[in-house]
């Protein structure tokens, strides 16, 4: 029978394989038996207090225990909500905010800082959760009461509103995007992953979740290992990793420094890439380096679970060219509309629009923005369907591949990140000091720019920022302006920004 | 060395970098930093950081970045 509780890989799994490592953090690892036990006693726990359908916040640090959280959040019939030490306490407060969390899970390094957040429900300890005795009888009562098109997590991505927006994904859309993506890349029990994404992103779903489907093993990444590419590839190879799925941005940080004439990966198979174009110059010193690895670009937005479209690396770029986008997974389907929602034919630009089991279930708490991208079909007036409506203009190049071409609005992707420029704006604008602020975007440098007005000088400015948004959403180059130039209609004149930055200021 | 400073003051405007010794161990740098940074100074002074200088000691202050730059110039 077809599952239809992401659990039951966890507990399939843990029968043949139950003293095996499956999560291995710098501090300490967890075989599936534990990550079992755990879980379920946390499910337990929860569903003692009366929790049920509901957000649980799991606000701990980078660890296999945090992940064995998340899916106790999953054994009490509730959601995840994931949040990160290192996330900006304005967003981590607005994440709060929105979702109405009534119960939050911590470490011990996380739980001082929590009701600094303005938080006032209830808070517990994770060691204090794995202490209770689990009470099967209880979570099996919950599983008979769940349907595959119940939620497992929320995942929040920038807002232009400067709010952010949870995308709540349930059981049924989770499995199609595992068993297809591992079909696609081929992964079973020897594989063994390096973790480079956040847990507070779905982009983490890619190791996390076929490790408890296939017995397989992931090894967190310490982040700083990023800033140093030899002793990352000497990590890789000391616990022989053989997959690794990162950021276009994580893998340049490896190819651009020539680390492969010091030292190679000796044991990677597999090279995904995802959340941004991988330039091909980084591209073919990776496969220079690792001639016989699979090579593999995903494409696809957090509002279809994961990704929805891959393109296996099966002939020569030149560097002017870029990775195409490919073909959507089995069981999805791409729309490619126009202006007049008509389709679009080959080499004509249109927005990339997503039909199938893939589509999340919407924003949480946010029905507005929910019926905003997703709508029901235009080609099928017919019967209800829904479609999600990316944002993102693509076309099919000659032999019938779909090919990212930008953005339709403000959104940009910088660092692997989705972000909405007009998200930056908003937060600037708090600060008392400023007058007004316009953000760009630098394509070719890959830079933030920020103009602003105001009294507050740059460094007050930069710390501010710092405050308030994520890492990667920093203005790169901040500038002060006397005045800012405006168009005819009253709006800030980008194009003469845009201008006045390419000229040097 | 006013040219580096100029660099690290655009990468984090709030930072005193004529004192700051500890830019790793604080975690004020991050991986984007030091990427955008080595595309700099590659730019900037035409030298190459190659992978096996990019070790923690090299980039905890603005005076060990301009060694560095420097002992690669002359190599």
């Amino acid at each position: 029978m077809q599952i239809t509780n992401l659990l039951e890989y966890l507990e399939q799994t843990v029968t043949e394989v139950p003293d095996k490592a499956a999560f291995c953090g710098e501090e300490s690892t967890l075989t599936f038996r534990q990550v079992s036990c755990h879980s379920r006693r946390i499910g337990s726990f929860l569903a003692n207090k009366g929790f049920y359908k509901k957000p649980v916040v799991v606000f701990m640090k980078k660890t296999p225990q945090a992940l064995a959280a998340y899916f106790g959040v999953i054994y009490a019939g509730c959601f995840y909500v994931a949040l990160d030490e290192e996330m900006p306490r304005h967003r981590i407060e607005l994440i709060i905010q929105t979702v109405e969390a009534e119960a939050v899970i911590c470490d011990e390094t996380t739980a001082p800082m929590i009701r600094d957040y303005g938080y006032e429900g209830d808070v517990w300890l994770y060691q204090e959760a794995i202490a209770e005795e689990e009470d099967a009888a209880c979570l099996a009562k919950i599983r008979d009461q769940q349907t595959d098109t119940d939620p497992v997590y929320a995942v929040f991505t920038s807002g232009s509103t400067g709010v952010p927006k949870g995308v709540l994904a349930c059981h049924r859309s989770v499995i199609d995007y595992i068993e297809n993506l591992s079909e696609v890349l081929g992964f079973d029990r020897d594989t063994v992953f390096g973790n480079q994404a956040p847990f507070y992103f779905d982009a983490a779903l890619k190791e996390v979740i076929p490790t408890l489907k296939f017995g397989a093993t992931t090894w967190i990444i310490p982040k700083s290992l990023f800033m140093f590419p030899i002793k990352l590839v000497e990590f890789l190879n000391e616990h022989r990793i053989n997959t690794i799925c990162w950021a276009a941005s994580a893998l340049t940080i490896v190819s651009s420094f020539k680390t492969f004439d010091k030292v190679k990966p000796e044991y990677v198979k597999r090279v995904v890439f995802v959340g941004e174009v991988f330039p091909i110059k980084q591209l073919n010193a990776w496969k220079e380096a690792l001639p016989d690895a699979l090579y593999v670009n995903l494409y696809g937005p957090t509002e279809t679970t994961g990704v929805c479209c891959y393109y296996k690396v099966d002939r020569e770029f030149a560097l002017d060219e870029t990775l195409p986008v490919g073909r959507p997974f089995h069981n999805t389907s791409i729309l490619l509309l126009k202006e007049d929602n008509t389709p679009a034919e080959t080499g004509e630009v249109g927005e990339i629009c997503v039909r199938g089991t893939c589509l999340t279930l919407g924003y949480y708490n946010n029905p507005e923005k929910t019926r905003e991208s997703f709508v029901q079909n235009p080609l099928n007036p017919m019967y209800p369907e829904t479609i999600y409506r990316t944002g993102d203009l693509g076309k099919y190049n000659d032999r019938g591949e779909l090919c990212y071409v930008s953005r339709k609005d403000y959104q940009i992707k910088h660092m692997g990140h989705r972000i909405e420029l007009g998200e930056i704006e908003v937060v600037v604008n708090m600060h008392k000091g400023i007058r007004t602020n316009c953000c760009l975007f630098d394509d070719i440098k890959k830079k933030i720019v920020l103009y602003y007005v105001g009294d507050a000088t740059r460094a007050e400015v930069a710390e501010f920022t710092k405050e308030k948004l994520p890492r990667y959403m920093f203005p790169n180059v901040i500038t002060q302006l006397e005045s800012m130039p405006y168009t005819a209609n009253g709006k800030i004149d980008r194009v003469s920004l845009k201008n006045m930055y390419n000229e040097g200021k | 060395m006013e040219q580096l400073l100029e660099i690290l003051e655009g990468l984090h405007p709030e930072v005193d970098f004529e004192l700051a010794d500890d830019l790793i161990d604080a975690k004020i740098f991050d991986s984007f930093d030091i990427v955008t940074l080595v595309a700099e100074i590659n730019a900037e002074f035409d030298v190459a950081i190659p992978a096996e200088e990019l070790i923690p000691e090299n980039f905890n202050s603005a005076e060990a970045i301009w060694e560095l730059i420097q002992r690669l110039d002359e190599e």
